[in-house]
């Protein structure tokens, strides 16, 4: 997939092979849809490709060239700025919260969820996966100004835990949701001979729900990190040293500090998002199939 | 579509002993989703009948106060509205765009996989990011326009009320556009060939079969993309936040950003607790309208599998 992000659209050999493919002849050309995708792709692409082209440019042959042209003479130097204003740091913070949130989240909810499918019929277990549902229809973000209170009484104010412990909180009931739907997919047979073989609750958890969930859990994780990895909120209001801060927030701040540097402020927001593009280059069904957990089942 | 079905059932007596050990491991994500998911929720009632400036440790009560104060300032009909617009426009933008480029990713031609690969790129990037970039976009001394030198992109995009509201219903489409044809794309993948090819005997052509069979067919589909999309514009502050901060004025100051900015930057955390207690009963009075509107949505068909 490496080669097929970095290709132009609209390039006649992928067209053609297209047009070569089409296995159903008797489908004609839908070409309201087709123009509008593509003139969407147009509109996704275009500022793309500008703030990767302009990150390039020396701020004073910014003013100068054309915006959509390459530039003449390519400078590394705004993202030696960035990475100068302490941007490996803010790129720690953030794995750390982001690492630190997932694991913690996504295996909780895989106990739970495996409890809620094994014992439906439990009473207890009924009502807490109805209190994860209605966590999915509430916005929690109405919650930051009790979650503040909270951490300040826990003597957690502008640390990183302030920022995994209700990150872990917000991901739960979607990840309880979507592995849930998966351990019920698992054929009861399976869970049955399990059983007969004396096996525990734990043992048949770890050593036949987990692993033939795999793809669903790695599915989930990917959904959470991205949204964690992006979260802006949170850090906002938790913390407030600049040593303290994640990657949404460091953008933030250097946009407000080097606002005449356009260039600078681009290089940024290229390089925060670089980790991301690699993942999704690697994982991209995965990570696509994360983004709709849940929502398409 | 989840029902458990009652043949798995075990017998009462492993049920009794399995259920024991087995509520402990949820456990774990019920502490942590109460302690900061179900208090916070209480506290924010709570808070909202008190006043505190968020910074000293002293938090009184003070009845309705803070209630009185929210419910007589004109910003709160202002943000509603806003909020409302936003959340009206960004649908009526998005909805159509989704389902028609949805279908056309639906079909099966190959270079339909790269429009894709690229069309998700937004989907991964900071709200923080895409609004700095916008800024820098839409600058009217150094953007796209003045470089271009185009007259129709070199406008106050962020200095003028109506426009900057544009730009906010624009910069959400594009980034949610691309979710939500994925959403579409999977929902026309799963209407049976058979349905088309029935119609097609009959003579039926593209458009009659988009109308009376892909539409009806996505109706689940466009009511959970419809209840994300809703429920999402009610809680967009990162975006607005960064690209406006509000304005210019109260122009694009949206219900959650009242609340941060009451809270925060004004330092009256019980009006600010108001506000939360009205964003988590628009949410939810939201959802129950649209589930009634379906009958059926992910969570409910939970709740009847459970």
């Amino acid at each position: 997939m490496a080669t097929t992000l970095t290709d132009k659209p609209g390039r006649t050999a992928t067209g053609h092979s297209g047009r070569r493919r089409r296995t159903t002849p008797r489908e004609s050309k839908n070409w309201l849809g087709g123009t509008i995708s593509w003139i969407w792709l147009a509109i996704v692409i275009v500022p793309i490709y500008w703030v990767v082209i302009t990150s390039f440019k020396s701020q004073s042959t910014y003013y100068l060239s054309n915006p959509m042209a390459p530039p003449v003479e390519p400078t590394l130097d705004n993202y030696r700025l960035v990475i100068e204003s302490d941007f490996p740091l803010y790129f720690i913070n953030s794995l750390i919260v982001a690492i630190g949130s997932v694991v913690p989240a996504v295996l909780f909810s895989f106990m739970a969820a495996y409890a809620i499918v094994r014992a439906s019929q439990n009473r207890f277990l009924r009502s807490v996966n109805w209190l994860f549902l209605m966590g999915l229809a509430i916005p929690l973000q109405a919650t930051v100004i009790p979650i503040y209170l909270i951490i300040i009484r826990l003597h957690l104010y502008d640390s990183l835990l302030a920022l995994i412990l209700p990150s872990i909180a917000f991901a739960i009931p979607l990840s309880v949701l979507v592995l849930a739907n998966f351990i019920r997919d698992v054929p009861k047979e399976l869970f049955e001979s399990m059983r007969l073989d004396g096996a525990s609750e734990q043992t048949t958890l770890w050593r036949l729900a987990f692993p033939l969930t795999r793809p669903a859990v790695v599915t989930v994780s990917i959904y959470n990190a991205l949204q964690i990895w992006n979260g802006f909120l949170l850090p906002v209001i938790l913390t407030q040293s600049p040593d303290k801060r994640t990657l949404p927030l460091a953008l933030w701040s250097f946009q407000g500090e080097y606002s005449v540097n356009v260039p600078a402020v681009l290089a940024s927001v290229v390089l925060t998002t670089l980790p991301i593009l690699i993942l999704y280059v690697v994982g991209r069904r995965q990570l696509l199939s994360g983004l709709t957990a849940g929502f398409g089942k | 579509m989840v029902t458990v079905p009652p043949r798995g059932r075990p017998s009462a007596a492993t049920r009794v002993r399995g259920s024991g050990a087995l509520a402990w491991l949820a456990v774990p994500a019920l502490l942590v989703f109460v302690g900061f998911g179900v208090i916070p929720l209480l506290g924010v009632l709570a808070l909202s009948f008190t006043t505190w400036d968020g910074l000293s440790q002293d938090i009184t009560f003070s009845g309705f106060t803070s209630w009185s104060a929210v419910l007589s300032d004109p910003g709160l009909p202002h943000a509603l509205w806003v909020t409302f617009l936003i959340m009206a426009l960004s649908w009526l933008v998005q909805t159509p765009a989704s389902i028609l480029i949805g279908v056309f990713l639906a079909g099966r031609q190959r270079y339909r996989t790269l429009l894709a690969v690229l069309y998700f790129i937004p989907l991964l990037l900071s709200s923080a990011a895409i609004a700095i970039t916008y800024k820098a976009l839409l600058d009217p001394n150094f953007g796209l326009g003045a470089g271009l030198g185009l007259d129709f992109l070199t406008q106050d995009w962020l200095g003028d009320g109506t426009l900057a509201m544009g730009v906010v219903i624009f910069i959400v489409s594009w980034q949610f556009i691309p979710f939500h044809s994925l959403l579409y794309q999977g929902g026309v993948r799963q209407i049976p060939r058979s349905m088309y090819e029935a119609a097609e005997l009959d003579g039926a052509g593209r458009v009659r079969k988009f109308f009376s069979i892909t539409l009806p067919q996505l109706k689940y589909t466009i009511i959970t993309s419809s209840t994300l999309m809703v429920v999402g514009s009610l809680t967009l502050f990162d975006l607005i936040f960064v690209l406006t901060a509000g304005g210019p004025g109260d122009a694009t100051r949206v219900l959650a950003l009242d609340m941060y900015k009451r809270g925060y930057q004004a330092n009256l955390m019980g009006p600010a607790s108001a506000i939360a207690v009205i964003l988590v009963l628009v949410g939810l009075a939201l959802a129950l309208f649209l589930r009634r509107l379906g009958g059926r949505d992910a969570g409910a068909s939970q709740l009847e599998g459970a």
